[in-house]
């Protein structure tokens, strides 16, 4: 599903991603951890071309991002994104954030976008607040407003980035599970988390970013149990 | 030495100088309404990313803001005919001055306006697989016209000061009408400080008005 080569990210002087090479099957959930500004979220970023790579290539169901005659537009449809701040849209109703995408950019129906909305809106446990506007929700209920969201546009793969970091802990748990819930639907998701209960229960695979580069990958069960490198044993015992 | 003041001069031209108003009115809304949709156009421009139009969006407003609107109706009415060889009309000039002068300013208020939109908002939108334009028009730009709403008012009232230049073209407002009115009545201090006061009067309504607007907005939420 997921195909990044030699990915190389630079930001001026700054050399933020040094050849990363990450793949993801379909139905897998990878979570990555590192510490702040290892380039995580760039990471993130480069899959979706929100930011664009240096060098290297990404490939999403084989569509390579790096090809000129890719429409990044189309590719970005079918790849989800949920960001750390929810970035909903405030003058908008959480049902008309939803709806937007399908009924601007794939051209759905405006009946059949809001039924299938509302149907998103009940997954994510919202129903009720279809017509309440962002400002109106709690950090949790945006934030499960924001997935629903993203999943309106019936997505091949989702990416995660911090999704519970700037939410109160007793919201957490709500957001976890909806993704979960998702996980176990068989969606292809990147997750970037430091809810390590989450990783441990929900991961195939745990990738830890360091510096640019990836210091170990492996199962959550070795990668909590039994890490390879010193970094990693550094890293788990300053979060866990 | 006693003031030698005439208040019933005042009274006897009050009708004659309002029927300048409306013409100052006309200058001031019309030119109001073309800047607001040119004013867009040069604002996206300098926002782009291609140099193309960013570069003379850029120089336009450059221009227009730093040379005075006083020079830019004589260019306009007296300049262009000269070297284009027209006859040049005097109310469309002076609409086409007010214009594009406001155009400059309402670039830049449009642009402070588009550019404290958090950028999260353009990603979000990109991310599900709208088009910059799609971006611009259903998440950026609604959200932005609420936040220059104010100083789009400001602009209005400062319009509607300036479009007092066009007298200088023979235009018939309420500056011309006071121009007049000195000329005839050989009174200058009644007709200009009576066309201050008319003038004084029409902008501290729109001030009030503006302000019942913006706390209605702060009221009904939603930034
Ligand atoms: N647009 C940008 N321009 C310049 N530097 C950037 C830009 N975006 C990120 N960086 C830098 O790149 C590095 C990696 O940033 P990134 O946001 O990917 O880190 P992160 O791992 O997500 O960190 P955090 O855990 O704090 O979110 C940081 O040093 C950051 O300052
Ligand atoms: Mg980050």
């Amino acid at each position: 599903m997921v195909e990044v080569r030699n990915l190389h990210k630079k930001f001026g002087e700054l050399h933020v991603l040094k050849g990363l090479n990450v793949e993801v099957k379909k139905g897998e959930v990878l979570v990555i951890i590192g510490p702040s500004g290892s380039g995580k979220s760039t990471f993130l970023r480069c899959l979706n071309h929100l930011e664009l790579p240096t060098e290297g290539e990404v490939i999403i169901d084989g569509v390579n991002l790096e090809d000129r005659r890719t429409n990044i537009n189309h590719v970005r449809r079918w790849v989800g994104m949920v960001f750390q701040h929810f970035n909903l849209f405030p003058h908008l109703t959480a049902l008309q954030n939803i709806t937007l995408a399908p009924t601007k950019v794939l051209g759905m129906a405006e009946e059949d976008a809001k039924r299938e909305g509302m149907e998103l809106l009940r997954k994510v446990g919202l129903r009720d607040k279809a017509d309440a506007y962002p400002e109106q929700l709690s950090g949790g209920q945006k934030q499960r407003v924001a997935i629903a969201r993203a999943l309106a546009m019936k997505p091949k793969l989702m990416l995660f980035d911090e999704p519970t970091s700037a939410l109160d802990p007793e919201m957490i748990g709500e957001v976890l599970e909806v993704m979960r819930n998702l996980a176990m639907e068989g969606m292809t998701m990147i997750v970037v988390s430091h809810e390590m209960g989450f990783a441990r229960e929900v991961a195939d695979r745990i990738m830890l970013l360091a510096d640019g580069v990836i210091v170990e990958e492996g199962s959550p069960k070795q990668f909590f149990t039994n890490p390879r490198q010193e970094r990693t044993k550094l890293f788990l015992s300053k979060i866990l | 030495m006693a003031l030698d003041l005439n208040l019933d001069v005042a009274l006897k031209y009050l009708p004659f100088l309002l029927t300048g108003v409306s013409t100052t009115f006309e200058y001031t809304a019309l030119s109001f309404i073309f800047g607001c949709i040119l004013g867009l156009l040069i604002a996206l421009g300098r926002i782009s990313k291609s140099a193309v139009f960013r570069t003379p969006c850029l120089a336009y407003i450059d221009f227009i803001r730093g040379t005075p609107l006083l020079a830019q109706i004589y260019l306009i009415h007296f300049g262009f005919p000269q070297i284009f060889g027209y006859k040049p009309v005097g109310y469309i000039d002076a609409l086409v001055a007010l214009s594009l002068n406001s155009a400059a300013y309402m670039a830049e208020i449009y642009r402070a306006g588009i550019e404290s939109i958090d950028r999260g908002q353009m990603e979000a939108a990109r991310s599900l697989g709208m088009t910059y334009g799609q971006a611009m028009r259903y998440v950026i730009l609604p959200q932005a016209f609420r936040r220059v709403i104010p100083p789009m008012g400001n602009e209005f009232i400062a319009l509607l000061k300036e479009s007092s230049l066009v007298s200088v073209i023979g235009m018939e407002d309420l500056m011309m009408k006071s121009n007049m009115m000195a000329g005839r009545s050989f009174r200058a201090f009644e007709a200009y400080f009576t066309s201050a006061l008319i003038y004084l009067a029409l902008t501290l309504t729109f001030t009030r008005l503006l302000g019942r607007i913006e706390r209605r907005m702060k009221t009904d939420g939603r930034s």
